[in-house]
């Protein structure tokens, strides 16, 4: 026993390897699709080809009969004609939301929709008689401009709805009594010689989550309790949406989630495969299983953005912004998701961003089409605000021919403002703009790329070059529950977390975040060795499965931290207390003269102490405790934060665009983010690049592309074009803190970060590279030939359409330099 | 039927399949190797990399009667005696990976790519594993890993002990 406690090394901050590695890097992980079990069956889903189509008949016949059919199924065949999908959040109280259906029965209302079920031995088998299920379909026109849907007299995608406007959400800071009026604003402005007024429209294009592994579910019906295990970010809110959605109770399912090939929002969903492979398997009496092609994923799982954003900012000539409206048009899909509909909601808060604006009104109307559904997609909302307004700040830089870094100098909330209030009645807690920004700044040298952006424009070089700049905040953490019930959320935003002290000293730490590749295993144990005083390695996290872990929240909207963190450390606080009632009881102390210290309860002013691993084998031995506790040191906690976290940070992009071939090439990008008090930098770290990567992406290369029958033309890896390698610079990523004061930890999310500030970014830089030539946007992805036609516009210069059924965004193949061919893919 | 005799991590098999079966589903299915993953049907991501012969191949695009007669390494046999490879070891040490789902064939590549190129430079590297796609990392630490596995296996490096070479290699 040590009487002085010598204060070991923090885990708090340190850069440790990460434990789930072990077993990821041998090969010894347990995915879904890789769960096998003794005669388990597989079943496929016969997907319907048509966007809009009345299903006139089903011939199972020779799909029957095929080689190792156990059964093919409709709707009706599964008695769940009758059973909707939820959708968790009703943004208003009149919002139309049709029933989505688990199979179509009478109409299919996008293409990739699942029309009958085949379950057979083999998955081959069950793929071949598949082929084999006859759908007639009488086709319908497709509904598939969405701002097009939301006039009236459209054609409609559910009739017995009377229209394709499932909602129109607004927040007016003049009704809210947090701002002005904003049209006020803007009347003023448009008057007065003094201000401007910039209008612009941008599209956010739709794009899809690209999780690298495909969906899988494996139901067994066998036993007491029937067991679900799916590639899901979501178990907990998938048992309880399965026992709304099955009417199986919710104590007779367990739901786990094993390892999970990431998610980024797209595994957020309750989708119509789970409750149909659960379906069968009890139908069957046997155990089933579903995977997913990759087709079938980027097909039929949710796809995200796809927003259509009509903007007015006003502001004084010397540069202080005074009021911004929006509108936005939110492309739905067929149906509406788990939480699709609030997705445009949760950006609603965030247009304003870092910027004092003192009018603010937006306004959402949300549609649908006869496409994909649309729902969470990392970011989620707060991606598509954040370029609206990071776009407008570099817009109204140029009306008023202003730097646009010190423009939004101008505008944004200085250090020393904090806590702010926004126009949106947000309260941010802490923040330096001026701390990240500056530091970027010296990293970019942003004053010699200026300059060499200038030698470049005055010499009229072919490759022209851009600064992009983004300077933005989020919200995330989500999170207060009260909150979450204002905007009408279907569910809290607590966390739970309970730690059990094993005999032999070592710590079961249960979470109901559901880690699929943020590394929560390696981040909670650190904490938990800190508050509890043990070593790193003694601490286990347990996670994904609701009889381990039987209470939770799950995992999106960089919450698993700021939430799911917070409530472990409380439930370490209790541990704690219960260990020093013991340990001042076997001391024959008095409890306020016990210290307790790098897990060592020591008496004060005395050389007597106990380690927290013999108190936790006192409380198990249970021969001598107090007689008013138990003999315990387990503890839960519940932790329901009392704000959202708000990162931001400061991210420049320098883009090289060749102005003969619209060819992009990111040559340079820097950010410096303030993600608070950083547990692990080599997670966040992580966490930064690959967000960066998804944000980039966005910009650059993807785009989900429709026909105009509706079929997705780009259903494949082939065409639908994530980055590789190859298409990606190495970044400079650093950060800086100020730490959040809505938490003990001082923490701030981190998982979204990169993705909701880079795009626009990019797309800064881009326009800023070909501004002097007349360009004025660009709209994503910023294709090589979307860049080339845009300056081919602004010269004046015709060019031939390209049909919209051939256009594909002919990116992420970034080796491919006309300049050096010898990088092209072999 | 058609019979493939293949020697899989060290062991040998003799096994009647299916012409059209691929060597993936026959290393997962068949012989329970699920380190070895899938993540498209086009040949694009590579999760599915395995060494075959000692070249690296995705085994969605090799069927299990093409790869009679040869020697597969996958993921699960490149650790030997207990002792992690080079590049399994950089992975961890430069946090180049996430949810783990590419990270089987990302090693597989990068093993092959090491065996063609000691010493590559991040252009090499990043040209060099351009057939398989991650979405959780931004590839950078990934790129950190390949290079820090080089230098770990540089001769008289000190950094581990020499890798076994994968089944079939040179």
């Amino acid at each position: 026993m040590t009487t002085t406690a010598e204060p070991t090394t923090l885990e708090f901050g340190k850069a440790r390897t990460r434990k789930e590695d072990a077993r990821l890097i041998t090969g010894r992980s347990r995915y879904t699709d890789s769960i096998t079990l003794p005669g388990m069956l597989h079943l496929v889903v016969v997907r319907s080809p048509l966007a809009h189509a009345t299903i006139t008949g089903v011939d199972k016949s020779a799909a029957e009969k095929a080689p190792g059919v156990f059964g093919v199924y409709t709707a009706a065949d599964l008695g769940a004609e009758g059973i909707g999908l939820p959708c968790a959040w009703p943004i208003t109280p009149d919002q139309k939301a049709p029933p989505r259906p688990l199979l179509a029965s009478t109409t299919v209302s996008f293409a990739g929709e699942g029309v009958a079920v085949v379950v057979a031995r083999t998955a081959g088998e069950a793929k071949d008689a598949a082929e084999l299920v006859e759908v007639d379909y009488d086709p319908l026109d497709p509904i598939l401009d969405m701002e097009a849907a939301a006039q009236d007299g459209a054609a409609l995608v559910h009739p017995d709805l009377g229209t394709n406007v499932s909602a129109t959400w607004v927040f007016d800071s003049a009704a809210a009594g947090t701002g002005d009026d904003v049209a006020a604003a803007i009347s003023a402005a448009e008057a007065d010689a003094d201000s401007v007024v910039v209008r612009r429209r941008f599209r956010q294009q739709r794009l899809i989550p690209a999780f690298m592994e495909p969906r899988s579910v494996v139901v067994d019906p066998n036993g007491e309790q029937v067991t679900m295990w799916s590639s899901t970010q979501v178990p907990h809110i998938l048992r309880t949406m399965t026992t709304v959605t099955t009417g199986i109770p919710e104590s007779k399912l367990r739901v786990i989630a094993p390892d999970v090939g990431g998610g980024f929002g797209g595994k957020i969903g309750v989708v119509p495969e789970e409750m149909l492979t659960l379906l069968v398997a009890q139908k069957l009496h046997k155990p089933v299983k579903w995977t997913e092609t990759r087709s079938e994923s980027l097909l039929a799982a949710h796809h995200g953005r796809d927003q259509i954003q009509d903007l007015t900012i006003t502001a004084k000539k010397d540069g202080t912004v005074t009021g911004l409206d929006v509108h936005l048009y939110a492309d739905m899909g067929a149906y509406l998701g788990l939480v699709g509909p609030g997705v445009p909601v949760l950006g609603a808060f965030m247009f304003n961003a870092i910027y004092k604006i003192p009018a603010y009104k937006f306004t959402c109307t949300n549609v649908f089409t006869n496409k994909t559904l649309t729902d969470a997609y990392r970011g989620a909302g707060r991606p598509e605000a954040t370029f609206a307004i990071e776009r407008l700040m570099d817009e109204l830089a140029v009306e008023l021919g202003r730097d646009p870094l010190e423009l939004r100098k101008q505008n944004w909330i200085s250090h020393e403002e904090f806590p702010y209030t926004t126009v949106c009645g947000l309260t941010y807690d802490s923040g330096n703009y001026e701390q990240a920004t500056d530091r970027a700044v010296e990293l970019f040298d942003y004053a010699g790329l200026r300059r060499e952006q200038e030698e470049r424009r005055r010499n009229g070089d072919k490759v022209q070059l851009g600064i992009g700049i983004s300077t933005f905040t989020e919200m995330c953490g989500l999170a207060p529950s009260r909150v979450l019930g204002s905007l009408a959320y279907g569910a809290g935003g607590w966390e739970a977390a309970s730690i059990r002290m094993l005999a032999t000293g070592k710590v079961e730490v249960i979470t109901g975040a559901s880690g699929h590749g943020q590394g929560h295993e390696t981040a909670f144990s650190q904490i938990v060795a800190d508050q509890l005083g043990v070593p790193f390695e003694d601490v286990e996290v347990l996670h994904g499965d609701t009889q381990i872990s039987p209470k939770g929240l799950d995992t999106y909207g960089s919450r698993s931290l700021v939430v799911g963190g917070i409530a472990i450390v409380k439930a370490a606080e209790k541990v704690v207390a219960k260990a020093k009632k013991i340990a001042a009881h076997l001391l024959e102390a008095s409890e306020d003269d016990i210290e307790f210290n790098a897990g060592q309860f020591t008496v004060k002013g005395t050389g007597q102490g106990k380690a927290i691993q013999e108190i936790a084998f006192a409380a198990f031995m249970a021969h001598d405790y107090p007689e008013d506790m138990e003999p315990s040191l387990d503890s839960d906690a519940v932790y329901d934060p009392e704000n959202f976290s708000f990162p931001h940070g400061t991210h420049l992009a320098a883009m090289e665009v060749d102005t003969e071939t619209g060819r992009v090439t990111l040559r340079h990008y820097v950010c410096v983010d303030d993600v608070g008090n950083v547990v692990n930098p080599l997670i966040v770290e992580g966490q930064v690049h690959g967000g960066l990567a998804q944000g980039i992406a966005q910009a650059l290369f993807e785009e989900a592309n429709y026909d105009d029958q509706g079929t997705l033309v780009n259903g494949t890896f082939v065409d639908y074009t994530l980055p590789s390698a190859a298409d990606l610079p190495s970044f400079t990523t650093e950060h800086v803190s100020t730490p959040a004061t809505s938490n003990p930890l001082g923490v701030k999310g981190v998982g979204e970060a990169g993705t909701i500030a880079s795009t626009p970014a990019i797309v800064n830089g881009v326009i800023d590279a070909l501004r002097h030539l007349g360009v004025k946007n660009v709209e994503m992805p910023c294709t090589s030939q979307r860049v080339w036609r845009a300056i081919q516009d602004a010269r004046g210069t015709a060019t031939q359409e390209t049909p919209v059924d051939t256009h594909s965004p002919g990116a992420g193949l970034g080796s491919i330099d006309p300049n050096n061919p010898q990088g092209e893919i072999q | 039927m058609a019979q493939v005799r293949v020697t899989v991590d060290g062991v040998n098999y003799a096994d009647d399949v299916e012409p059209r079966m691929l060597l993936v589903q026959y290393l997962r299915e068949r012989l329970g190797k699920t380190g070895t993953l899938i993540g498209c049907d086009t040949s694009n991501c590579g999760a599915c990399t395995v060494s075959l012969n000692g070249q690296s191949v995705k085994s969605c695009s090799v069927l299990a009667v093409q790869a009679d007669g040869t020697e597969v390494t996958t993921i699960e046999g490149l650790a030997r005696d207990g002792q992690l490879h080079p590049v399994q070891s950089a992975f961890n040490e430069c946090h180049g990976l996430q949810c783990g789902y590419c990270t089987p064939g990302m090693i597989m590549a990068a093993v092959d790519l090491l065996g063609d190129n000691p010493d590559p430079d991040e252009h090499e590297v990043r040209e060099g594993i351009e057939g398989n796609l991650c979405r959780c990392t931004g590839y950078q630490n990934i790129v950190r890993s390949v290079q820090r596995a080089a230098q770990m296996m540089k001769p008289g490096s000190g950094v581990t002990s020499e890798p076994a070479p994968v089944a079939g290699g040179n």
